[in-house]
Order: C-alpha cells, then structure tokens, then sequence
C-alpha cells in the first residue's frame, strides 16, 4: 500500500475538512470555553457528526457502523486538531472501539451499536497518576458474589464524569481485566477538572464497586493485550491529532510571517525566522508520513505496528510542541494574548502531549523494543 | 493473486537464485561497492557476476525503458523490487552518477540517439561518470561558474577548473557546466558531455580531514569538446542542471540520506551490556541513543512516503531539498552516537582492530552531508522561498 490517501480516503477528507472548519472552527472551542460549558463538548456537534457517520467510523459493519480503519478515523482527528475542536471522538470513536471491537462479546454487542449511533459516550479510565504508567495498574477487581468489586482510583478520564460508560482497567488474580463501568454505577464518583486547554477530565474513585460478571470486557485475566488494542488507537489517534495541531499552528504562523512588518520589512523576509520556518516544515512532514505508516500497519495488523505507535505518538509530539513554541514565539506578543488563536494551539498540544504517554513514555518504549 | 502478488512471487524467485551469497552481506568498505567503467576492479567473482545476472535483466535501472538497459517496471513493480532486494539484504549490483544523475537528466532532456548509447553505457555498467559543478569560486552560488567553453564552429575549448568533483580520478567521462555566454548570468551555461581522457584534463585528488580523498580538483587545460555533447539546449544547461540538482537530492532521499537506517541503540546494546532492567548501562546515552531511534524509524517513514509520492508525481517538486535536510542532519547524528559509543576505541586512527579508524574516518566523512550536493542552509532556503513561499526568499 502506498503510503498516501487513496480517492476514497481524500474524498473523505475533503468532505470532513470543510464540515469541521465550518461547525467547530477555534471560535467553537472558544465559545463553549467561555461559557463554563460544564460538558466539556458540544451535543449538538456531536449530532452533526452521527449524521456523517463519523463516531462509528471504526465499528464493524456487523455492530452498525462503517468498518474503516485508522488511516480513515485519522483524517477526521487531524481536522479536529487544526480546529482545536472539543470532541469525544478519540475516546469514543477510536479508543473504545478499538478495545470492544478487539474483546467482541456481551459488551461489544452493548456499546459497538451504540457508539455508532452517537447515543453513547465512552470514557478510557486507565491512568491513575500523573503519568501514563499501563503497566503499573493498581485498581483491583475481586470476586464478589456473581462478579466483581472494583476499588481505585483514576485519572485523566476525559469525558469521564458525562460518559455513559466508561473502560476500566483493573488488576484481577491472573492479570489484567476490563471492566465496561455503567455511567449510573454505585461507589464510582467522577470529579471533573478543567485542563489548561478548557477541556475536562476527570479523577475517578471506584469505591465498592459491585459489577455483574458480564460487565467484563473480553476475558477475565486476558485484558492485556485489548488494553494494548485500545492504547494503540489512541496513541495513533492522539498522534494524527497532534499532526492536526502542529500544521495548523505552523500554517497560522507562516502566514503572520507574511503579513507583519517589522524594520519596514516584511518578517518572513529574514532568514533567522525563514530557516526556522523551513526546519518545522521537514518535521512536521515527518512526524506525519510517520503517523500514517502507523496507521497503515495497524490497518493491516501487522505485528510492527506497536514500534511505529510508539514512534508515532514521540514523533508527533515532538514536531507539534515545536510547531506551537515557534508559532508562540514567531508571533511575538500578540502570541502571548488571548484574544489570538496560537496560544490555543500550544495549550492543546501540551494535553495531547500526555495523554497516553507522553515523549518520554514512548521513547523509552521504542528502546525496550529494541531491546535496550 | 494479483499482478503485483505474482510480480514479487516471480522477483523473489529470481533474486533467490540469481544474487550470489556474498552479495546479501552488508557494504563493509569503498571496494565491497561496484561502480562499473573502464577501471572497475571486480572484487570478486560473485561481485562480477550479481552485475552481469542484473544487466542482463535490466535490474541495474529497473525502472528505466527496456529500450535503454533498463527493466521497463512501474512505480509500484520498482517499489516491489526495491522491498525484495531490501528483504534479503541484497547490495545494489551497480551504483554510479550515471543511474542516480545524469541518467535521469538524460530522460527527460536527451534524444534518442543520446539515450541509446549513453543510457545503455550506464546500465551495463560500461561508463562511470563523474559531475563537474562546483568551482572554487562557486560553491552554493553555483550559477556563478566561470570554466568558459569557447566557441570554434564544430568544438568548444574549455578552460577553466571544478572542485569536490566526487571520483573525478577514477571516472570515465564527465557532465560539466561550462560557461558559454559570459553575458547571461542562468541562460549562458551549457550541459557538456566530455570524456576525461580527453587531452588538457588533470586531475588531483583532495585529502580530506578524513584522511581519505574522495573528492577532486580537475582542470581543463584548452580540453576540445565537440558540439554535438551537450544535453538540451546550447545556453540552456542551467534547466538541466537544476533538474538534476532534484534527482541528487532525492537520490539523496531515497537511497539514505538518513545512513543506516537501523537502531542504533540495539547495535550498541552488546558492546555496553546491560543492567539489571535490561537498558543499556549508560542511562544518558541510552536516552539519547532512543531518541535518536525515534526520529530514524520516522524518517524511514518519509523515505517510503516520499518515493510512493515522487514517483507517481504527488510530491512537491521540491520536497527533495527537505528530504536532503532531514536525512543528512540525521546520519550527521547516527555518527556523533556511534563515536560516543565507541569511546576512546573510535579514537583510534589507523589500527587494525578498528579497520583503520573506520568509525572516525566514517564520523568525518558525514560531515560532508550537509554540504555537498547543496548544503542545509541552501536546502532550507528553498524549502522557505518553494513551499512555504515566504517573501524575499
């Protein structure tokens, strides 16, 4: 497969791009910002978008939706991260999906169709400190009764104090399980916080939490490697969004490059500013051939896929926190307001950034998978 | 199965017979490359006989016309062959400028009676060419040149000198811009064709702080060229030239600007060993060595989706000039990494155990990258002023 959109894929973007630019351009996020919008999204947004299909983009055709792939939900996320668009649909759409499409079962049957239809939000409870640790999970399923007793506590669930359900990761006997945690479940209490960039995520205690046996997503003890499904489509996902972000960070500045005249010239004319200007544009290119290969392999599933991920996610972050600390600085004090839209962009990219393993994680991932 | 599915079925079986043993171990040095021309000294047999399997099946240029030595493959069968050989290891049978210069020039500015002879000559690995650009005066303001051909009716004379002229001693024939109108500063440049034989050319070799000379100065002492040897148009070699820069670049691009595009932290992983958690024991090192990992296997990334897009005319004309940046800054950093990792053993000069320094001559050849063939700040000027087109620029 050639390593750039085929017709059906650039149609799709050329029916996504204008729909997002249009519905929820910056002044969007914006808008809901300064209302205190206590959501965290749009509904009626997220109405259009089930119009188009978008939320069950990655559902099997079987469970109602359209059984695209990562290539394809990539497309939609760059638009929402050049728009800086509030929107569940990494969590939802990619993320959830990926782990109900990968257990199948009595919760994909549930919430797959669901998802698609635009009925159900999903949250990913899987962090639970400060940073992305998936491998050092302390929440605990044990057996009660018919099912389980969940108790911990998580972090950095986006969506999670309005999601219908939410994805849980636990530790139980044998290993990992998870949970599909019912929005109305007794002893799960949600305290949502406002992040830099306006969005909310919440700190979830799982107090008691007393859950029937079928709430368990696949297998009991086999979450490993559906936990490694969904990390993966959201560590793409938040990849291609970032891609989103940092080009239209980098755009908004090339144009000011453009436009603002400093010593009678314009300033895009000195070649301190044009260099620095053409450096971001071979890592941008970069980080985004490198987010569709990953896409590619998942797409295929092929067994490279979770290097390329890793590689993606550091990539992408890296390319895009320069693009916003150039268009920060490129802009100059106008940079600095919030009236302008750059320092948006910066905010985004910062909670992107982290949000299932930051540089850092991924760097040391793509070490260990080389074995050092 | 498809086309394509039977095309890699019918390359794998062909490459599995046909590319000898030898030819699947990695380059260790300058003579395991073959460059073909009058001077070539085959290694060894196999070397010999993996170049004349491939002329004969146009493999040495797959994807140019069978008509001119090549194999006649499209963009996606030239890609499979690419993966195949990729697959086993196998070394390119031939590398010279001819395939990744001045043939593609010849392509798109050539006549037929040209193609024929001189594309064929390349293909079979007859001729090895050599590339007259920079002067010493005119290194990135390459339109400045001033090694004038003289017009005498059927022939020029050219006198004049080029520098960095890569293998100039060991090549054949040269493709030289000569000055033909002093008064034209871009249309008064003519894209010659010479033989380096010819009477009134020398040249000497430039001892680099490698310590090796892969580069020359060659001079043209009243050297008769005759008027039919030219590619496009008389004054006109500047449109060739310039095409020519974008196929350097992204032979540059294609063919691993970036080096060794494995990791390099696994590489160095045994040489340091271990600590209890299985990282390389050298915490700092190791985070740069992972770092360094993440923009390879990125980059690699772009190769691929540069090719897919050049050769099916998607990319920007000139996306090679980022490609070029990228690539050689990269391999610039695979060589600081691998002389850290080395240590004082990189150090050693002329040792045998280290095959005569070749990790500090290697380090310093790669400080050339970023230099020849357009350096970075040429490359991000014109990234500046063609893609992004800022003003001034």
């Amino acid at each position: 497969m050639p390593l750039y959109h085929n017709d059906d894929q650039a149609m799709l973007k050329d029916s996504v791009a204008p729909f997002v630019a249009e519905q929820a351009p910056v002044s969007h996020l914006r808008k809901l910002r300064d209302s205190a919008d206590a959501t965290g999204f749009s509904r009626d947004l997220w109405a259009q978008f089930t119009e188009m299909g978008l939320p069950g983009m990655l559902v099997p055709e079987a469970h109602g939706g359209l059984g695209m792939g990562h290539m394809e939900a990539g497309i939609v996320l760059e638009e929402i991260g050049r728009n800086l668009t509030p929107s569940p649909f990494l969590a939802t759409s990619v993320g959830a999906v990926a782990a109900l499409a990968k257990a199948g079962g009595t919760q994909a049957g549930r919430w797959l169709p669901a998802i698609a239809s635009g009925e159900a939000i999903v949250a990913l409870a899987i962090d639970e400190g400060a940073k992305h640790r998936p491998d050092r999970i302390a929440a605990t399923a044990t057996r009660s009764g018919n099912g389980f007793r969940l108790d911990g506590k998580k972090s950095f669930v986006l969506h999670g104090h309005v999601a219908d359900m939410s994805i849980v990761a636990a530790k139980t006997d044998g290993g990992i399980t998870l949970f599909a945690v019912p929005k109305d479940a007794k002893g799960v209490t949600a305290d949502p916080r406002r992040l830099v960039d306006s969005s909310l995520a919440s700190h979830v205690t799982l107090d008691g939490v007393e859950l029937d046996a079928d709430a368990v997503i696949g297998e009991v003890d086999a979450g490993g490697e559906i936990l490694d499904a969904l990390l993966a489509a959201t560590r793409t996902g938040a990849a291609a969004e970032m891609v989103g972000v940092g080009q239209g960070a980098m755009d908004m500045t090339v144009t000011y490059l453009k436009e603002r005249k400093q010593f009678g010239k314009l300033i895009g004319e000195f070649q301190g500013l044009q260099h620095r200007a053409a450096h971001l544009y071979g890592e941008m290119e970069v980080a985004r051939a490198t987010v569709m290969k990953a896409q590619q392999l998942l797409d295929e599933g092929n067994p490279g896929a979770k290097l390329m991920v890793s590689v993606a996610k550091a990539k992408a972050g890296r390319a895009a926190n320069l693009a916003v600390r150039e268009g920060v600085q490129m802009h100059g004090g106008i940079g600095m307001t919030d009236e302008y839209d750059i320092g948006l962009y910066m905010k985004r990219d910062r909670a992107l950034a982290e949000y299932m393993g930051d540089v850092h994680y991924h760097i040391d991932q793509v070490a260990r998978m080389n074995g050092y | 199965m498809s086309d394509l599915d039977a095309f890699r079925a019918e390359v794998r079986a062909w490459l599995e017979e046909n590319c000898p043993p030898e030819m699947r171990e990695p380059v260790r040095d300058e003579d395991d490359v073959c460059w073909g021309g009058r001077k070539m000294v085959f290694k060894n047999d196999a070397q010999k006989l993996w170049l004349e399997r491939c002329v004969a099946k146009g493999y040495t240029v797959p994807d140019w016309p069978k008509a001119y030595g090549g194999a006649g493959l499209n963009p996606e069968q030239a890609k499979v062959f690419r993966q195949e050989m990729a697959r086993i290891n196998a070394r390119p049978p031939l590398q010279s400028f001819g395939i990744w210069m001045l043939g593609p020039a010849l392509l798109q500015f050539g006549t037929e009676e040209q193609k024929v002879h001189y594309l064929g000559e390349i293909a079979r690995g007859e001729i090895r060419w050599c590339q007259g650009y920079s002067e010493p005066g005119s290194g990135s303001d390459l339109v400045s040149l001033q090694t004038f051909g003289e017009d005498k009716g059927d022939h020029w004379v050219v006198n004049g000198s080029k520098i960095w002229t890569s293998y100039a001693d060991k090549a054949d024939w040269i493709f030289c811009l000569v000055r033909t109108d002093k008064t034209n500063k871009y249309q008064g440049i003519t894209f010659m064709l010479f033989d380096m034989e010819s009477k009134g050319v020398t040249t000497k070799p430039i001892l680099l702080i490698s310590g090796n000379s892969p580069f020359c100065e060659t001079f043209f002492d009243d050297v008769a060229v005759p008027k039919t040897q030219f590619i496009g148009e008389i004054n006109r070699g500047w449109d060739v030239a310039k095409y020519l820069l974008g196929h350097e670049r992204e032979m540059i691009s294609g063919g691993g600007a970036g080096g060794d595009m494995v990791s390099i932290g696994g590489a160095f992983a045994k040489a340091f060993g271990k600590n209890a958690a299985g990282e390389l024991d050298d915490p700092i090192l190791r985070a740069e060595m992972a770092a360094f990992d993440v923009d390879v296997f990125a980059y690699r990334a772009m190769g691929e989706r540069f090719m897919d897009m050049w050769k099916t005319g998607r990319a920007h004309p000139a996306s090679s000039n980022m490609m070029k940046y990228v690539g050689t800054e990269l391999n610039k950093r695979r060589h600081e990494l691998v002389m850290s990792g080395g240590g004082s053993e990189a150090l050693e000069w002329d040792s045998e155990e280290t095959k005569g320094g070749a990790r500090a001559r290697g380090w310093l050849r790669t400080k050339a990258n970023s230099i020849e063939g357009g350096t970075s700040e040429v490359m991000l000027n014109v990234i500046a002023k063609r893609i992004l087109d800022l003003p001034g620029a």
